[in-house]
């Protein structure tokens, strides 16, 4: 099974969201636009569109989350999707009921997409994989593999101040490894043709052959965030300290954290964003996260109309030639 | 049973036969190739023009998942799978369920694949008790009483560097050959993928060449000290091949094989988590397939072998790191040994020799030739047959391969152990 391209259905059309690895520039800007147009329903006095209608959405979270769980129900109740959220300790059912069997089992509840978030890479591809045709896929993040609509919210901040992506210098800093934030971004950046991308962390918190996702690795704060407009933290994991990778959170604050001093290197007009939970103080000082610059709150409000955004491109296509009760594949 | 073999290109390394020839078998035994011994008279005749004969396949790393792991394949089943891929002779590492640490379970293994009668079986004895790296297993006993060809850990790397020195000098004074899975444990970090730009773009935990690079150059040294025999099992990477090049220059007693399917495939065959490329040790860069075939082609690489390691559906439907490792590979071990020929690599009588009397040399066994009076274990294939891979009809009960849709060249007709047909298509 040669599987190319899952994350279209046979006419062409995103059925799937799971990474952003391969996606054509027109789809980027595509999800951009729609959300531009969903960016008010928020703020309305009938928070809705009937666009989902009678559609059922499962968030199925095999790893903890609040804000991106919350964000897609919010999303998809603005969609007048109905919502179910499960959410599931991987530690208790690694040895029980098996992924598979408890997507069938989701499945013969008729249910349309599954916006899945996993501790392990590739289990969205999975997932997209082995469900009936009737049934999209969102990635609400792998692993360390991809954490598209992250991404996507992101895109859609810098689009905001900054319009063109072709004239930018972007810097992302920290966490590079671990981070499925990072993947997606930078494939994003890439896609949508920003000419320069720099990579700011020390050597054990980069893998071997980032290089080749397109981008300039830097290990000083100093040089790599010189003249850039945008400034993408990452979060540092508390359980990294454990290991050899970093000395200690003060040290990595020291080097890597952003300070308003640091941030002065940047263009005047730069902004500072974060996927979050932040960890202030130690990637990032609290009068910078709260500062002027910041645009860590605007990128959470963000994340509802992205969401809508590509829940309504996926589930809500053109009815198909594709069945709507379909076996599984 | 009196069969001849008529008009196939026999290629015999061990001999130095390469002609077409007639092969006259009797009583199990080869008679005779060319001359037909006086008042021969075939009860059976098999028509081998535009076929190579050439001597039963020795598969020297194969897992039948006999006892423990039935439901995975059985030696039944998996010696079925190996006579329809030409194979013979297989080796069986230690890692069953009880692994093989005791002669019970060698005996065990002996005995089923006596029963099963479809191809040879020797095993390899556990290096340590239970395979925890923590007490020398019998091994004196193992090869005495149930005829071991040597000893391995198995995956299982040893974490104390004092236990495989200890075990490197017991088993040189027993004669034995040690097979080395070089691996470092810490390195390796229970990664799943080769650590490079597809691991990073996928996201997968990642094994770095130095995990089998470190391991070679340490056991190296330990081998020099200790003076063992030993045999470096599916080595990956071009540098570490490069490192027992040296050493066999230096004269140390090594030798090495590669994984067919490290001559194949890359990293990037993974694309999006295929879970039939999650395979230990992993799929490396193109650079490493070069260095891997440019090793075959300078009689570094001394063996192609299978890997052989079957698996039940289930165990490849997870997210990628979460499958179990391992590629079913008996029934595609000629046709992708020969395509490495087609990909002008080595030579057709290479080609046989490091299927057939190189690992019967390793192994210490009398096998992979066509001498007279030896038992007549025979492979006969169509090298101008094509067909496509489809893992769903492989006699094996494992049908988990990467090279589905793959078309190959070069197909098995008759496989012959003792003079017995085994399998025939």
């Amino acid at each position: 099974m040669k599987q190319t391209d899952i994350q279209f259905d046979q006419n062409g059309l995103l059925r799937h969201f799971l990474t952003i690895d391969g996606l054509k520039r027109q789809t980027l800007t595509d999800i951009l636009d729609t959300a531009e147009n969903f960016s008010t329903v928020g703020t309305q006095q009938v928070k809705k569109v009937p666009l989902l209608r009678g559609k059922t959405i499962v968030n199925l979270f095999f790893e903890a989350s609040t804000r991106t769980r919350t964000t897609f129900e919010l999303a998809a109740k603005r969609l007048s999707a109905d919502v179910l959220n499960i959410n599931i300790d991987t530690s208790s059912t690694s040895k029980g009921e098996s992924l598979l069997d408890m997507l069938r089992n989701l499945e013969a509840m008729h249910c349309d997409m599954f916006v899945v978030r996993h501790n392990l890479s590739g289990a969205a591809h999975f997932i997209a994989q082995h469900v009936s045709p009737h049934i999209s896929v969102i990635n609400a993040g792998d692993g360390q593999h991809a954490h598209p609509t992250q991404a996507m919210l992101d895109m859609f901040t810098i689009r905001r101040h900054k319009q063109d992506f072709t004239k930018l210098r972007v810097a992302i800093v920290g966490d590079i490894m671990h981070s499925r934030v990072a993947r997606s971004q930078i494939h994003a950046l890439n896609t949508l043709g920003v000419p320069e991308i720099r990579v700011i962390a020390p050597n054990t918190l980069i893998p071997p052959g980032t290089e080749s996702l397109g981008i300039h690795i830097y290990h000083d704060m100093e040089k790599g965030l010189k003249d850039v407009d945008v400034v993408m933290m990452l979060r540092l994991q508390r359980e990294r300290m454990s290991g050899a990778l970093l000395p200690s959170e003060h040290e990595y604050f020291n080097t890597y954290g952003i300070t308003s001093e640091k941030l002065k290197l940047a263009k005047p007009d730069a902004i500072l964003m974060h996927p979050g939970p932040i960890n202030r103080g130690v990637e990032i000082e609290s009068a910078v996260a709260d500062g002027p610059q910041s645009v860590i709150l605007e990128q959470v409000t963000n994340g509802i109309a992205v969401r809508m955004a590509i829940m309504s491109m996926t589930l809500g296509r053109q009815p198909s030639a594709e069945s709507t009760e379909g076996t599984s594949t | 049973m009196k069969i001849l073999i008529k008009q196939g290109h026999v290629i015999d390394p061990a001999n130095n036969i390469d002609a077409v020839n007639d092969v006259y078998i009797s009583n199990g035994k080869i008679e005779s190739i060319g001359k037909a011994p006086e008042g021969f008279k075939a009860k059976k005749i098999i028509d081998a023009s535009n076929q190579i004969v050439m001597p039963g396949i020795v598969d020297l790393c194969a897992r039948f998942r006999e006892p423990g792991l039935e439901y995975k394949g059985t030696i039944a089943s998996e010696s079925a799978a190996a006579a329809a891929g030409g194979i013979t002779t297989v080796c069986i590492p230690p890692d069953t369920e009880p692994c093989i640490d005791s002669v019970a379970v060698a005996e065990l293994i002996n005995q089923r694949s006596v029963t099963a009668a479809k191809c040879n079986i020797v095993t390899q004895a556990a290096l340590t008790l239970g395979l925890q790296g923590d007490h020398l297993s019998e091994m004196a006993i193992l090869k005495k009483q149930a005829n071991s060809v040597g000893v391995s850990n198995g995956l299982k790397p040893l974490k104390n560097i004092l236990v495989m020195r200890r075990a490197m000098e017991y088993a040189a004074s027993c004669g034995l050959t040690i097979f080395l899975h070089s691996e470092d444990v810490g390195l390796a970090n229970n990664g799943c993928a080769h650590e490079g730009a597809v691991s990073t773009r996928l996201g997968l935990p990642a094994i770095p060449e130095s995990a089998e690079t470190a391991a070679v150059s340490r056991d190296l040294m330990l081998i020099e000290q200790t003076g063992v025999r030993a045999h470096f099992s599916h080595i990956t990477s071009a540098n570490a091949l490069q490192m027992i090049a040296q050493a066999k220059e230096q004269g140390l007693p090594v030798t090495v094989d590669t994984s067919i399917h490290h001559m194949h495939l890359v990293d990037l065959d993974i694309g999006f988590f295929d879970s039939n490329c999650h395979v230990i040790p992993p799929l490396r860069s193109q650079r490493d397939k070069d260095g891997l075939r440019i090793g075959l082609q300078k009689n570094t690489v001394d063996v192609l072998c299978s890997d052989h390691q079957p698996h039940c559906a289930d165990a490849k439907l997870a997210p990628f790191s979460a499958t179990e490792p391992g590629i079913s590979g008996l029934e595609t071990l000629l046709p992708l040994s020969l395509r490495l020929v087609n990909d002008k690599v080595i030579d057709l009588t290479t080609m046989v020799s490091k299927l057939t009397i190189e690992p019967a040399n390793i192994l210490g066994i009398k096998a992979g030739s066509l001498s007279i009076g030896s038992s007549a274990d025979v492979c006969i294939f169509d090298p101008s047959i094509n067909w496509t891979v489809n893992p769903s009809e492989f006699i094996s009960a494992g049908h988990n391969s990467p090279f589905a849709d793959w078309e190959l060249q070069g197909k098995v007709s008759h496989t012959l152990l003792a003079g017995t047909i085994t399998y025939q298509s």
